[in-house]
């Protein structure tokens, strides 16, 4: 692999300038100036060509830099960040068929169980406390809806 | 006589049980939130906002400004003991506070940190009760040409003073403009950027966005494994925790060099506490006897910078409450505050409510007092916090923030949107992105693209409309401070050939 594609700002430039291609692309479908003044499509354009030019630049960056200067991406640091999300993201998603309390208490006990290795004397009771003292502080004491799934 | 009046008025909004109790609830959670790395006041402001909705703006806005300049003071205890900052506004209080604490002087430390607060925090609320009526009535004059170069200026001076790459900056900046145009455009009923969702017709709530870029992106990088912090103890008893004549003495300076920087340098948009502490820090080292000694542990080298981070809140309420432009990310927050209860944040502000501004400056001054007494005899207290488990912490942020997204519109599709820009969020912190301009440019897109369109309407497509003299001022001032950063990079980049050539 070579070294610049290593590098972080390579592949946010990439990513960024194809936002900003696709930010150009649908400003252009819309009027750019009408009879009563600028139309949807005058401020897009403006600041996607803006996005354009400055992804590049810092794509370009990343290509002729010397030396390690430019932060390369860690793969091992972002391992349990990640974990992290994708946690997060599937209790999201579960969260219309098991409703808040389950999901979040199972979001709880992944992150101390697994995450942080502790003990399920440890892990269970933080799970079940939390989602229940999170329904009783939102939905008894200050009357808010928790989401509510299918199932539960 | 104007402002007198007002006090009153806004003492009597203070000073009722409700509100008195909402300051003391948002001092308590400032200070938290400043005492624990990696939790700042955005994302707790943030994760709280959507909570507020049922309550009194007046004291929602009470309590949300208490955790603003309750983490100012909390920061600086995480400094002193373990020498990683609390807030990135205590970093420079690391350099004196630290190494006043492995010399036993902790107590010292903490307690002249939390005067220095007090006295610098109470005076930036004197200069802001002073500066914002007559700022507010100068504006007036302003129409959408001004309104639009003002924002322009603001916008650049946050890209210019944020991170050290100006691309970066500006790249999060116009990705923060392209949140703000979706949904349905207002001139013209065309849906922007929608993807063929429904529920993007509205356009990306605010909240959904801080939230998942300050509070999950945050947990996120938490997450990262890190090396166990090993914190100095805090001096036991309330009469270890108070400087001495001497030290009050040494600090006299400090503490109106800290109180005069923090505030101006509030004022200006983008520049923000960390700045006005090291700039204080700076003058202060200039203007003393035994430079050389600081760093080594001079009580004055934590007097002056945690007195400028607090008179700082004070200054940046400023634009954001007499212009309607915030100068940060969390000012940003507060503005959408503001908003989302139905203020209009701008000249008018202190004339059509009247309560809510001067009730949250006779707050400001209650707030100081009750920070004051939470940090001096309670700071053991919140020392003990440093030891509370991530494994605790995380999932707690992690529920108040998916319960707050919920709240503002019941709809699962938005906690959807939670978790991509948590995903967003933790990105730009991995590769250097600066967030404030991201937050700055979703708060000020909407109403600056409303500025510019409405400006060229009344000239009918005509540019010159801003170059009429007062937004051709702001507009050159901006474009100047974005070229000169590119000069300077230029000359160093020929400088660097020119000695390869050599």
């Amino acid at each position: 692999m070579s070294s610049f594609t290593r590098k972080g700002d390579f592949w946010a430039g990439l990513v960024m300038a194809a936002l900003g291609v696709f930010v150009v692309t649908q400003a252009y479908g819309w009027d750019y100036m009408t009879e009563d003044g600028p139309g949807a499509g005058f401020f897009p354009l403006w600041y996607g060509i803006v996005m354009v030019v400055l992804s590049l630049l810092l794509v370009a960056g990343a290509v002729l830099k010397e030396g390690a200067k430019a932060k390369t991406v860690r793969w091992d640091d972002m391992r349990r960040a990640m974990t992290c999300w994708i946690a997060f993201s599937v209790c999201v998603g579960i969260i219309k068929f098991v409703g808040f309390m389950l999901a979040f208490g199972l979001l709880i006990w992944f992150i101390i169980a697994i995450m942080f290795g502790r003990p399920q004397r440890i892990a269970l009771p933080y799970a079940i406390g939390g989602a229940v003292g999170f329904y009783a502080l939102f939905t008894l004491a200050l009357e808010l809806q928790l989401p509510v799934g299918t199932l539960f | 006589m104007d402002i007198l009046n007002g006090l009153m008025q806004g003492f009597s909004v203070a000073l009722t049980p409700m509100n008195l109790a909402m300051c003391f609830l948002g001092c308590l959670l400032g200070t938290i939130v400043g005492v624990l790395p990696g939790l700042g006041p955005p994302a707790t402001i943030a994760m709280l906002l959507p909570l507020t909705f049922k309550m009194d703006p007046t004291g929602a806005m009470i309590m949300l400004a208490g955790i603003y300049y309750g983490a100012k003071y909390g920061g600086s205890t995480t400094s002193i003991l373990l020498n990683v900052p609390g807030e990135s506004s205590s970093v420079v209080t690391c350099l004196d506070g630290y190494q006043m604490a492995r010399q036993g002087r902790a107590g010292a430390a903490l307690g002249i940190s939390a005067i220095a607060s007090f006295v610098a925090g109470t005076i930036g609320t004197v200069l802001l009760m002073l500066v914002a009526p007559p700022l507010a009535k100068l504006s007036l004059a302003f129409s959408s040409p001004e309104y639009f170069a003002l924002m322009v200026l603001g916008l650049a001076m946050v890209v210019l003073l944020a991170g050290d790459s100006l691309t970066k900056a500006l790249l999060a900046m116009t990705f923060g403009l392209w949140i703000a145009g979706m949904g349905t455009d207002l001139f013209t009923a065309t849906s922007r950027f929608t993807f063929g969702q429904t529920e993007l017709l509205g356009g990306i709530d605010f909240v959904i966005v801080a939230i998942g870029i300050f509070a999950v992106g945050e947990v996120m990088a938490n997450m990262e494994p890190e090396k166990p912090l090993d914190m100095l103890p805090v001096p036991k008893g309330l009469k270890n925790l108070f400087p001495t004549l001497q030290d009050l003495k040494d600090c006299r300076f400090a503490f109106m060099n800290g109180s005069i920087i923090g505030f101006f340098i509030g004022v200006l948009p983008g520049a923000g506490a960390t700045i006005s502490s090291f700039l204080s820090y700076g003058l202060e080292k200039a203007v003393s006897k035994h430079p050389e000694k600081f760093g080594t542990g001079v009580i004055e080298g934590v007097a002056a910078p945690e007195g400028a981070n607090n008179a700082d809140t004070a200054g940046a309420l400023v634009p954001l409450l007499t212009l309607g432009i915030p100068g940060s990310g969390t000012t940003a927050i507060l503005l959408a505050a503001l908003v989302l209860w139905g203020f209009k944040p701008g000249p008018m502000f202190i004339e059509d409510s009247p309560a809510m501004f001067w009730g949250l400056v006779a707050s400001m001054y209650i707030g100081n007092v009750v920070l004051l007494i939470l940090n001096l005899p309670l700071v053991t207290v919140f020392a003990q916090l440093l030891r509370m488990p991530g494994y605790v912490m995380y999932p707690l942020i992690l529920g108040v923030s998916m319960v707050g997204i919920y709240t503002i519109n019941s709809s699962v599709f938005q906690l959807c949107l939670l978790a991509v820009f948590g995903l967003v969020g933790y990105a730009m912190r991995k590769l250097d992105f600066p967030t404030a301009p991201l937050v700055l440019g979703l708060v000020l897109g909407d109403s600056m693209e409303k500025a510019l369109r409405q400006s060229l309407m009344m000239s009918q497509g005509d540019l010159s409309i801003l170059f009429r003299p007062i937004p051709a001022v702001l507009l050159s001032i901006a474009a100047f401070l974005l070229i000169v950063p590119l000069i300077k990079k230029f000359n160093s980049v020929r400088a660097q050939v020119i000695d390869k050539e050599a």
